[in-house]
């Protein structure tokens, strides 16, 4: 008989850490929604993704987004939907938050089912001061900013 | 640009037959583009197409197969939540037939 046929390849099982580092406003440039495509795909392959949003990417999470003015469809909802793709940590930076007045009040509502929680629902987005978001930055294979 | 003929009316769609203008959707275009696909609609067709629609309406996005098959399976039971059940229904994928009939955009990463 022939040799067992190999099917799994090398990659296979190889988990990464993915930080994605948001810093421009969602609407009048292509960055943010670029980015968030990015995100949804990587989802896909059963990375440890992290999202953080700082300087004007904190305004990506901002509640009632309305691009009618600038005509391009508005994906605001669509960040609502990373905890349905087992994306459960949104950092924004607190340093960030309070140069343009918002608290996590501002911002859109991401829940997530904790897996080592009896699927209990939390929320996925949080504050974190810089220096946290550094260490945070120290831990990762693979950072991707825009 | 090829088109569906609703009615008399000419819907545009592109070269794999997503609909260029996801508003010109409606009920008897799905039925039209359902018999493109050589599909006979059924109730349980029907129920994944409307949930499709839901999860758009809210989220801006198409879900990904993974996400479907989870929600579906808190919607409508174990029986109906995976994945040969959605690919009996919709062969070519659930992901991607079933949002060409609900008129929605190819989902994202769906290759």
């Amino acid at each position: 008989m022939s040799e067992e046929i190999q099917t799994e390849y090398e990659t296979e099982g190889v988990e990464k850490k993915f930080m994605f580092l948001n810093r421009k406003a969602p609407y009048g440039t292509i960055y943010a929604l670029e980015m968030l495509e990015t995100v949804l795909i990587s989802a896909a392959f059963d990375q440890d993704v992290t999202l953080v949003f700082m300087d004007d990417g904190v305004y990506q999470l901002k509640k009632g987004c309305d691009t009618k003015a600038v005509n391009m469809k508005n994906f605001s909802a669509t960040y609502k939907a990373l905890g349905d793709y087992d994306i459960s940590r949104l950092f924004v930076e607190k340093e960030s938050m309070d140069a343009r007045g918002l608290t996590i009040d501002d911002l859109v509502e991401v829940i997530f089912e904790d897996e080592d929680d009896d699927w209990a629902e939390k929320p996925a987005v949080h504050v974190k001061s810089r220096d946290e978001i550094a260490r945070l930055m120290e831990e990762q294979d693979v950072i991707i900013s825009a | 640009m090829a088109a569906y003929e609703v009615n008399g009316k000419s819907i545009e769609h592109d070269e794999e037959g997503y609909l260029e203008d996801i508003g010109e959707w409606s009920l008897d275009l799905a039925k039209i583009i359902a018999k493109e696909e050589n599909l006979e609609m059924t109730d349980e067709h029907w129920d994944v197409i409307n949930y499709l629609r839901e999860y758009y309406d809210e989220y801006q996005i198409a879900p990904a197969v993974r996400v479907l098959v989870k929600a579906i399976k808190k919607k409508f039971g174990p029986e109906k939540g995976n994945n040969k059940y959605l690919y009996e229904l919709f062969p070519y994928g659930p992901a991607k037939q079933a949002c060409k009939i609900a008129g929605l955009p190819k989902p994202t990463g769906c290759v």
